[in-house]
């Protein structure tokens, strides 16, 4: 199974390695949603929609239905 | 006339672009620590050293040149429009010392354009805090430009900002990169095709329909149908010309900035930790509202009391002053107390225009966007929605043009619409003054009934806005892509300064539209409660003293029924008369009509009218809500704003579109009269119906 970022816990920390699906606004990627970039789960609404993200420094929320298309490698501490 | 340079401001949202055009022009635009304060272009002059004159161009805050909201395409428009009398000479990228690295991304794509270009790093008073060293030589040769360090907050590099400015003809025009090399076969095809463009301008045109809708492209017209891809590869060629950027940005900074994480204090995480929880955040969000509205009431009774009582003393001063006559009638019963109307609330407003300020300059506007998005989206609506209806408690224009950042137009439609159901700040004067005659004064667990039931007025303003947001969605088809992204600024102490101007501006521009209003329409009213057509009215005294003569009656007595048998048959009574069939199941009187009526130009005016029509012929000089208070129903006698009538009024101004300037607003930003129209039939005849109702239940 593919992991998104929609699979990350709060407080979890991931390397986004993929941002190609269509899905995808080309806002985020030019707010630094960019492949090779540490992305954080900062906070989680309820019902973990919006997601609050930490990417590379940049705070942005965006929806769930964003989220589950960016791939992502979990880093394990 | 010399020459003057145009100067265009541009920037991601929220780096302080507008407080770098009120440093440069000595103007008071609004700032505000959300991205999206300013929507629409905004012009000042500024004086530059030897003489020279800028016209400064304050613009929306865009991520990049491919627009995804109607704010952000305002940017594009200009920069692609050569001969916009706006056009640019020079180009001025507003960036944040914080966040540079995103920042550059819109700036390496204006150095594409070929214009000249100053870069502005602005809040250069965080660089210690956030431990920022920045190598300025390396980072103006790298990016081909000239750089001004600047914080507006502690007046910092402005000077050196205009003088790079008024040596603008000497900055290089050459791109910074190269972002064509992404897909070298497309673009050199591109260049052969057309020959006399500038390349990254025709790619801009080709995209732009791939984000947004259109752009007025008449001057490369036949570029759109250049077609050599699909829709899918071009924007796969976005994103990786974005990625190319982007690389070309982090090996600029990788030397040109360094960061001390170790001195880097963040409070974010420990405030976020609190503000957005799932539990904590939303009471702390209704805690915020609550003490709002307890303040607007208990905060602001003692001034109101004595605006109200020296504008009654001024109209009896007035009187005792001037010569009798038409003139000393008319500033005495007409204008003076009109006036005193608005002037009355200005307390209230300021302190609401305060507190949405201060919400605002914190940056705590984003975490509410946040936290709401959800709940929002079950009514059609974004989380972004959010700002709109909470600043449209001060006022549906600004609140309706803040849409502008909602990316999807059903969306963005659907806040509009039911915008104009938020309790502006054009109720609030009706609500108080009705509030404080037909609800008792006492208090439960430390909160007045009063305030409550203000509160209660704003909720159901809220309510009717989420429920016909509902139905809306249901509605409306209207197919558009949604998406959502919010970026969340740090936090930041509101600066006096800002939220004072805020404050002030707001306050004098309530006051001087509605005065302008108030006055005109207190005039007119006046001349129509002074004169009356035929027999009725100008042989008044003669057929009141026949009616009474068996009574008795004193000189005092005598004269009161004069003068109401005259108001009654004046131009305005008996335009009152004919529509009080309308009204009285209502439980209103013909007065109280002509107030609902000419509300429909500004609802503010409600108390400003009946203060003009209790004022005509009425020699004591009383306050407006003693006036209120005295006024007996005609067929039930008793006080005629009771329980049922004042209730029935307040769900009237609750739901009624009494407002022209939000009509003409919500037909600039729909471009269509189909919606205000709709607005206004819909909600008015919705708001007849529910105080019909609540009246008739309630007698
Ligand atoms: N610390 C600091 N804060 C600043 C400085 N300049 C502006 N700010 C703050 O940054 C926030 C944004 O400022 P604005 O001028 O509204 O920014 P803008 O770029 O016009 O924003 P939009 O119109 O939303 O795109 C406000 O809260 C300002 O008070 C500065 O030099 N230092
Ligand atoms: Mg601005």
């Amino acid at each position: 199974m593919e992991v998104t970022l929609a699979h990350l816990k709060r407080g979890e920390r991931g390397i986004i390695i993929d941002v190609s699906s269509i899905h995808i606004p080309l806002k985020l990627l030019e707010m630094g949603c960019l492949p090779g970039n540490e992305v954080e789960l900062v906070q989680v609404a309820p019902f973990a929609d919006p997601m609050y993200l930490n990417v590379n420094g940049t705070h942005l929320a965006i929806r769930k239905e964003t989220a589950i298309h960016i791939l992502i490698d979990i880093i394990n501490e | 006339m010399s020459k003057q340079i145009n100067v265009a401001l541009i920037g991601n949202p929220n780096t302080g672009k507008t407080s770098v055009f009120n440093a440069l022009t000595g103007l008071n635009q609004k700032v505000g620590n959300y991205p999206g304060i300013t929507v629409e272009k905004k012009e000042g002059i500024c004086k530059l050293p030897r003489g020279v004159k800028a016209h400064i161009i304050d613009l929306p805050g865009t991520y990049s040149l491919n627009a995804s909201s109607l704010d952000e395409n305002v940017v594009i428009e200009l920069l692609l429009n050569k001969n916009d009398k706006d056009f640019p000479d020079v180009a001025v990228v507003v960036s944040d010392v914080e966040n540079l690295k995103r920042n550059l991304l819109l700036f390496t794509q204006i150095k594409d354009l070929e214009i000249p270009v100053i870069l502005v790093i602005n809040m250069a008073d965080r660089m210690i805090r956030k431990g920022i060293s920045l190598d300025i030589d390396y980072l103006e040769q790298q990016l081909n430009t000239k750089i001004a360090l600047v914080s507006t907050r502690k007046s910092k590099g402005i000077d050196e900002l205009k003088e790079l400015i008024s040596n603008y003809k000497e900055l290089s025009v050459e791109p910074c990169m190269h972002a064509s090399e992404i897909d070298k076969d497309y673009f050199d095809g591109l260049r052969k095709a057309f020959p006399n463009q500038l390349l990254y301008k025709l790619w801009l045109v080709i995209t732009q329909d791939v984000n947004f809708g259109k752009t007025d492209r008449n001057e490369i017209d036949p570029v759109a149908n250049f077609k050599t891809k699909s829709k899918a590869d071009l924007k796969r060629l976005q994103q990786k010309e974005t990625i190319k950027r982007y690389q070309f940005i982090n090996d600029t900074l990788k030397k040109g900035q360094t960061i001390d994480l170790n001195t880097a204090t963040d409070l974010r995480i420990k405030f976020d930790r609190v503000l957005t929880h799932k539990v904590w955040g939303y009471a702390i969000f209704l805690i915020i509202l609550l003490t709002i509205f307890q303040a607007i009431y208990d905060w602001s009774s003692v001034p109101m009391d004595f605006i109200d009582s020296a504008f009654a003393s001024l109209s009896e001063w007035t009187k005792n002053v001037l010569p009798s006559g038409a003139f000393t009638n008319l500033l005495a019963e007409g204008i003076i107390p009109g006036l005193g109307g608005i002037v009355i609330f200005i307390p209230q407003i300021a302190f609401l225009f305060l507190f949405i300020s201060v919400l605002e300059e914190s940056g705590y506007m984003s975490r509410v966007v946040f936290l709401m998005d959800r709940g929002m989206r079950r009514f059609g609506l974004s989380g972004k929605s959010v700002v709109p209806l909470i600043s449209g408690t001060a006022c549906a224009i600004p609140a309706i043009m803040a849409t502008r950042n909602i990316e999807s137009w059903k969306e963005r439609l659907i806040t509009i619409l039911v915008t104009p159901f938020t309790t502006c700040s054009a109720r609030l004067p009706v609500y108080l003054i009705i509030i404080s005659l037909v609800i008792p004064e006492g208090r439960i667990f430390g909160l007045g009934y009063q305030a409550l039931t203000l509160m209660l007025l704003y909720l159901i303003g809220f309510g009717a806005a989420l429920i016909s947001a509902m139905i809306l969605n249901k509605v409306l088809k209207i197919k558009s892509k949604t998406f959502f992204v919010v970026e969340m600024p740090n936090y930041k102490w509101p600066m006096l300064k800002n939220v004072a101007l805020t404050v002030l501006e707001k306050t004098k521009s309530f006051v001087f539209g509605a005065g302008k209003i108030i006055l005109a329409i207190s005039i007119v009213l006046w001349f129509l409660a002074s004169y009356g057509p035929g027999d009725d009215f100008n042989k008044a005294e003669d057929i009141v003293a026949k009616e009474y003569a068996s009574q008795n009656l004193s000189e005092e007595e005598l004269q009161q029924h004069i003068a109401s048998y005259k108001l009654e048959h004046s131009f305005i009574g008996i335009t009152g008369r004919a529509i009080e069939p309308a009204i009285r199941p209502l439980g209103y009187d013909w007065k109280i009509g002509i107030a609902i009526v000419s509300s429909f130009a500004a609802r503010e005016v409600f108390v400003g009218t009946l203060a003009t029509i209790y004022s005509v012929g009425n020699d004591d000089e009383d306050t407006i809500k003693n006036r209120m208070a005295g006024e007996v129903n005609p067929i039930l006698g008793g006080p005629l704003f009771n329980f049922a009538s004042g209730i029935s009024l307040l769900l009237f101004y609750a739901f009624a579109m009494q407002c022209m300037s939000t009509l003409a607003i919500v037909k600039r930003e729909t471009n269509s009269w189909k919606w205000p129209i709709l607005q206004l039939t819909i909600m008015s005849a919705f708001a007849y119906i529910v105080a019909l109702i609540a009246y008739q239940v309630l007698t």
